[in-house]
C-alpha cells in the first residue's frame, strides 16, 4: 500500500513522526449555536436556515446555552480547565458554504485547556495532552459531483451552516499512526460516554484533521508539518499517516525539503496529494466576535455541569475489574458503548456469578452477533437473558451444551433466551446417574490399561476417560458430574 | 499615506476580489482615511486601563437582574424563529437549481 521511493530502512529508522490531531464533534443540540434552526440530519437542502446561518446583513447569533453546557462537559471529560470567561472571535476565510465570510470561532481565549486523555500502548499507558477545547459553528456543506453541471458548478447545502461544534486539539504528543488511531478511538468513546454527540463518522458528526512532521530521533526541533484532511474513518487517518510519514522521510533522505501545505487523502490509492488550491498563507484575521458577549462558566456553573459528567469508560473498567472480578480484557469488552455497560451492570448484579456473566456475553453471545452482523443492540439475547442463562449454568439445571444450543434457537427465532427457554420446555440436563454410571461402567471395562494407568498414580488419565464419557452421551452429560463420578469409580 | 499598495492587493485577494487600478487608488486612499480617523483613539491615555476587547459585558452584567446577563437562550424550537422557507432562503442566491446554491466550481480537480 505504502510506495515511496527506494530508500533504506536504516536511513527511514533514524526519523521519527510527530502527530497532533485537530478533531471536530457535532454537538447533539436540537438547534444550532447561533440560531434557532433545527440541527437534524438529513432534512431537504437549504431547509434549516434562516437569515442568521445564511449571513443575511444585519441578523445577530443568539448563544445557544445547551450548546456551552455539552462543550464544557465534553472539556471535563478530557480533564481539561474549563476557562470561567472565553471569548468568541471571528476567523475570517472566503468560501462559498461560509456565507457571512467568517467564522464565528474561538481563538486567544477558548472554552478550555490543558487537558489529558491516556492511550494504551506497548507494555502500558501513555498520556495524550489536549491543548484545547472550542466552541465554535461548522460550515455548509459543499456538494463537488453528482449533478449534471458538477464540471463547472458547485452546490451549496447550508442545513449544516451554524451548527454546534468543537474543536479538540492535541498536542503534538503522538509518535505513530498506530497512537494516532488508539487516541482517536479513546476520545470517540469518552465523547459518546458524556452523550454530548454521537461521533457518527458517516454523518459527519465527527472529523478529524492530521498535523504531522518527521524528525530526526533526538532532535528537538519539529520538522516542517503537512496538514492531511479530508479523511472519513480511523483506520484512513492511520494509513493516511503511514503514507504520509514515510513520503516526507524519502522526501529527506533525497535531500529535499518538506513544503508546508494541506494534503488530501485517496482512500483507494492510499496516498495522499496537494490540495492544488491557490495557494495562499493562510490568514484568517481572527478578531474579537463583536456581537457576542464574553462566555462566562463560573465556578458555580462549572460544578452544576460537572454534576452531570458520568463514569468515564476508563474509570468504569478498572471498577468493573474490581467488582466483578473480570480480567481487563473481560472489561474492555463490556465497556465497547455506554448501553452495553450499563446492560451488562445490570445483569451481572442481578445475576448469581457475575463472572459467568461476563464470560457468556464474551464467548457465546460476541461471537455469534458478530456473524449475525450486528450490534449489541440489535441482539436478540437481552442482558437478563444472558444473566437468566448464567444462572441457570451456575446452578447444574443446563450443561453448557445446551446453553449454545438454546443460543442458536435464540438467534434463529429473533426471541430472547427466556422466551426460547420456555418454548422449549424448560430443558433440564439429566440427573440421573444409573444411565451415566452404567455408559461409564462400559467404557473403563473397555480400557483396562488406562485404567491400571490411573491407579498406579498417573491420575491424569481421568481426561481420557472425561472425554470417552462426554462422546458416548453426545456430549449431553455434565462434565462435573462425569468427573465426580469417574474419581469415585476409578478410586474404588 | 500609510496603506500601501500592496496593503490592499492583499485584502483584495483575502476577499476574492479583483480591483481594477483606478478602484485600487481610490480604495487606498479611503483605507487610509478610515485607519487615519480610528488612530485618533491613540491619543487617549489608557495607561491605566486593563486590555479589552468588548465593553458591552460591562453593561449586561449591570442588568443581571433580568436574569440573562449572559444573553444566551435555551435550546429549543418552540416560541423561537422559524427556519425561513425554501424559496424565501434561495431568493438571492445568485445560481440555484430550484433546491441548493449553486456557485462556480470551488475545487480544481
Amino acid at each position: 500500500m505504502v510506495t515511496t521511493p527506494e530508500t533504506s530502512v536504516a536511513a527511514r529508522a533514524r526519523y521519527e513522526a510527530v502527530i497532533g490531531l485537530e478533531v471536530h464533534v457535532q454537538l447533539l443540540t436540537a438547534t444550532k449555536i447561533f440560531c434557532s434552526c433545527s440541527t437534524r440530519f438529513g432534512n431537504p437542502p437549504n431547509t434549516n436556515v434562516c437569515p442568521v446561518c445564511l449571513g443575511l446583513p444585519g441578523a445577530l447569533p443568539v448563544l445557544n446555552r445547551k450548546a456551552v453546557e455539552f462543550a464544557a462537559l465534553a472539556a471535563m471529560a478530557l480533564n481539561c480547565q474549563v476557562n470561567a470567561t472565553s471569548i468568541f472571535a471571528r476567523k475570517n476565510y472566503f468560501y462559498p458554504d461560509l456565507p457571512k465570510g467568517y467564522q464565528i470561532s474561538q481563538y486567544d481565549k477558548p472554552l478550555a485547556e490543558h487537558g489529558a486523555i491516556e492511550i494504551p500502548v506497548q507494555g502500558g499507558a501513555k498520556k495524550i495532552g489536549i491543548t484545547r477545547v472550542h466552541l465554535e459553528e461548522d460550515a455548509g456543506k459543499s456538494l463537488h459531483e453528482g449533478f449534471a453541471d458538477s464540471v463547472d458548478t458547485t452546490a451549496i447545502d447550508l442545513n449544516r451552516s451554524g451548527v454546534a461544534l468543537i474543536e479538540i486539539v492535541s498536542e503534538p504528543d503522538i509518535a505513530s499512526p498506530e497512537e494516532a488511531y488508539e487516541y482517536l478511538i479513546r476520545l470517540k468513546e469518552i465523547i459518546l460516554y458524556t452523550g454530548v454527540s454521537d461521533c457518527n463518522m458517516e454523518e459527519g458528526s465527527l472529523r478529524c484533521d492530521a498535523n504531522v512532521s518527521v524528525r530526526a530521533r533526538g532532535q528537538r526541533e519539529f520538522g516542517t508539518k503537512t496538514e492531511v484532511k479530508n479523511v472519513n474513518s480511523f483506520r484512513f487517518i492511520r494509513e493516511a499517516l503511514e503514507y504520509e510519514i514515510e513520503r516526507q522521510k524519502g522526501v529527506l533522505e533525497s535531500g529535499g525539503q518538506i513544503t508546508q501545505e494541506t494534503r488530501l487523502y485517496n482512500s483507494n490509492e492510499g496516498k495522499t496529494y496537494n490540495m492544488r488550491s491557490k495557494e495562499q498563507a493562510h490568514d484568517y484575521r481572527y478578531f474579537p466576535e463583536p456581537d457576542l458577549l464574553p462566555l462566562i462558566i463560573d465556578e458555580k456553573r462549572q460544578a452544576e455541569i460537572r454534576r452531570s459528567l458520568p463514569e468515564l469508560p476508563e474509570a468504569r473498567r478498572k471498577r468493573m475489574v474490581a467488582d466483578y472480578g473480570i480480567t481487563e480484557y473481560d472489561a474492555q469488552v463490556l465497556t465497547f458503548s455506554k448501553a452495553l455497560a450499563d446492560q451488562f451492570e445490570a445483569a451481572a448484579k442481578a445475576a448469581k456469578n457475575p463472572k459467568r456473566v461476563a464470560n457468556l456475553v464474551q464467548s457465546e453471545l460476541m461471537g455469534r452477533l458478530k456473524a449475525k452482523g450486528c450490534e449489541i443492540e440489535q441482539s436478540p439475547i437481552s442482558m437478563k437473558g444472558v444473566a437468566l442463562s448464567a444462572d441457570l449454568v451456575e446452578s447444574g439445571v443446563i450443561s453448557g451444551k445446551m446453553l449454545k444450543d438454546l443460543y442458536d434457537l435464540s438467534f434463529a427465532r429473533e426471541k430472547d433466551f427466556p422466551d426460547v427457554y420456555e418454548e422449549e420446555g424448560r430443558p433440564e440436563q439429566s440427573r440421573d446417574t444409573s444411565a451415566l454410571e452404567q455408559t461409564i461402567d462400559e467404557i473403563l471395562a473397555a480400557h483396562p490399561r488406562q485404567v491400571e494407568q490411573f491407579r498406579a498414580g498417573k491420575t491424569a488419565v481421568i481426561g481420557f476417560f472425561v472425554g470417552q464419557v462426554m462422546r458416548a452421551s453426545k456430549r449431553q452429560a455434565n462434565p462435573q458430574l462425569v468427573n465426580e463420578l469417574l474419581t469415585r469409580k476409578l478410586g474404588g | 499615506m500609510k496603506v500601501t499598495e500592496q496593503d490592499v492587493k492583499y485584502a483584495a485577494d483575502l476577499a476574492n476580489l479583483e480591483l481594477s487600478a483606478e478602484e485600487q487608488t481610490r480604495m487606498r486612499r479611503d483605507l487610509d482615511a478610515i485607519l487615519g480617523y480610528i488612530d485618533r483613539l491613540s491619543e487617549l491615555d489608557t495607561a491605566n486601563v486593563p486590555r479589552m476587547a468588548q465593553v458591552s459585558h460591562m453593561n449586561a452584567s449591570s442588568q443581571s437582574h433580568t436574569g440573562d446577563a449572559d444573553g444566551s437562550r435555551e435550546d429549543i424550537h418552540e416560541g423561537l424563529r422559524k427556519s425561513l422557507p425554501h424559496s424565501v432562503a434561495l431568493q438571492n442566491a445568485p445560481d440555484s437549481d430550484g433546491i441548493f446554491f449553486k456557485v462556480p466550481k470551488v475545487i480544481e480537480r
